[in-house]
């Protein structure tokens, strides 16, 4: 029954789904954790501080973007980025963002509201009397969450937030629908050219399959290794 | 950069002259909630079956269970929307592929995500049923088998109803998500909140007032949901077994 298929297709067509769709999927996943983490941070530290507006802020933006599909937010920035580009560097007509900047934005600002959440839990598994010592040491508030508190959260944290990671590579696919060429759009993009969808789309299914399998083994051996005993 | 919003726009008609823009919403929330509830039955009627034999003493049937969760989750969502869509109805048996392929509109593309969107939270429900049968104290079993209960009494009258008793807030959690996921069916035509919110943009050029208020829709199933769930959780709680504290991070 598979004489029918030709696996060649792939072979022929790989330096393409690397160089160009692989890049675009891996580069966009890497620039989002770094993104994504460092304002989820700042986001649960909004969430939680004792300054209620920003509490408040903080809690409605991550509520709002866990309530809603991520299929919904990328078409949401899609459109809203040109305006927002506009509206900061004065101009009166919107500007064109390219798509990977667009899918930086829109990923970064998505995944932050998981990554803050991973934070949060994390920040507050940190002994309430680590931050007393800290204010007692002298330090301010930046310093005590820069020097004691974030990285005993982040070190918590670490495999969880990898985790999630491997989630957001997952859901990077999903730039699928402005038609981007990610490592999905490529190989749709093959596979409709050539007439050979049942290949390309089982490939793509092995690739992801064996790439995330991969991640999720290296953090179940560095949760081992980072474990602290307490 | 100038933006004419329209708040009137969803009382006008469509170009397709079949009724307002408002209704087609209604009718992509319509179909959100029909694909969601549909998948909901699959996921955890099998979610919860696979969750138990991962925790039975059967070794090769734990390892097929455990197998299915590590291939449904490591695979992203739209790659599996593909495969049953595109994929699947290749490699069945012609006869049966062309059915699948020849069903009426709504429905080839409505079945295969269904079906995608099922056994994908399935894999995710059998974690929760996992880790809840696995959070229970062992004593739980031992005193099944005590009673002289076979292992399927055990599971059915003495573990079960706990656990899902327990798993009830990530339960709530995953049916969100599966209405949310839903979304991801209109890569394949099914015409959902975000395909419908989507199609009133293109025909109305008003983005934002669509995207707002598909948005607003979303919230308010979401708040319907949860407190619908908090209404059952509190329905089935054992009195003075599991209080409604446990259920404090309900999502």
């Amino acid at each position: 029954m598979l004489g029918q298929f030709d696996f060649g297709v792939i072979e022929r067509n790989l330096p393409y789904l690397l160089k160009v769709g692989m890049t675009f999927t891996l580069t966009l996943t890497a620039m989002v954790v770094v993104g994504g983490v460092i304002f989820g941070t700042l986001l649960a530290m909004m969430r939680l501080s004792s300054i209620k507006p920003l509490s408040i802020v903080a809690t409605s933006y991550i509520n709002l973007m866990r309530s809603v599909p991520l299929v919904l937010v990328i078409f949401w920035f899609y459109f809203l980025v040109p305006y927002i580009g506009a509206w900061i560097i004065g101009a009166d007509r919107p500007v064109q963002v390219g798509a990977f900047l667009s899918s930086v934005i829109t990923f970064t600002m998505f995944e932050a509201a998981y990554y803050a959440e991973i934070m949060r839990a994390g920040i507050q598994s940190v002994p309430r009397g680590q931050v007393s010592a800290g204010y007692a040491l002298g330090l301010n508030y930046w310093q005590t969450m820069g020097k004691i508190v974030l990285p005993q959260a982040f070190r918590n944290m670490v495999p969880i937030l990898l985790t999630q990671t491997i989630v957001m590579f997952q859901d990077t696919s999903l730039v699928y629908v402005l038609s981007i060429t990610d490592f999905l759009g490529a190989a749709s993009k093959v596979a409709e050219r050539d007439g050979r969808l049942v290949e390309m789309y089982l490939f793509v299914a092995l690739v992801y399959f064996v790439m995330c399998m991969a991640g999720s083994y290296l953090v179940r051996r560095l949760q081992r290794r980072i474990a602290i005993i307490r | 950069m100038h933006y004419h919003w329209n708040w009137t726009i969803f009382w006008d008609m469509t170009p397709e002259g079949t009724g307002t823009y408002l209704h087609t919403l209604l009718v992509g929330l319509g179909w959100t909630l029909a694909t969601g509830l549909a998948a909901w039955v699959i996921a955890l009627v099998l979610g919860s079956i696979l969750g138990v034999v991962r925790t039975a003493p059967v070794k090769w049937a734990a390892a097929i269970a455990n197998a299915y969760v590590e291939v449904f989750r490591n695979i992203p969502l739209l790659v599996q929307m593909f495969l049953w869509f595109f994929v699947l109805p290749e490699l069945l048996p012609r006869n049966l592929g062309d059915a699948m392929k020849q069903m009426p509109p709504p429905w080839a593309s409505y079945v295969p995500a269904v079906l995608c969107l099922g056994f994908f939270t399935a894999a995710r429900v059998a974690e929760q049923v996992r880790a809840g049968i696995q959070a229970l104290t062992s004593g739980q079993r031992m005193a099944g088998t005590a009673l002289g209960l076979t292992l399927p009494q055990t599971y059915r009258f003495v573990l079960l109803p706990v656990v899902f008793r327990i798993i009830l807030p990530p339960l709530t959690s995953e049916f969100l998500n599966i209405l949310k996921n839903s979304s991801v069916a209109l890569t394949i035509g099914v015409v959902e909140l975000t395909a419908a919110a989507r199609a009133m943009q293109e025909f109305s050029f008003q983005v934002f007032e669509a995207f707002t208020a598909a948005t607003l829709i979303y919230i308010v199933v979401n708040i319907f949901v949860v407190f619908g769930m908090r209404w059952v959780e509190r329905r089935v709680a054992v009195p003075g077994f599991i209080g409604p504290a446990v259920k404090g991070g309900a999502h």
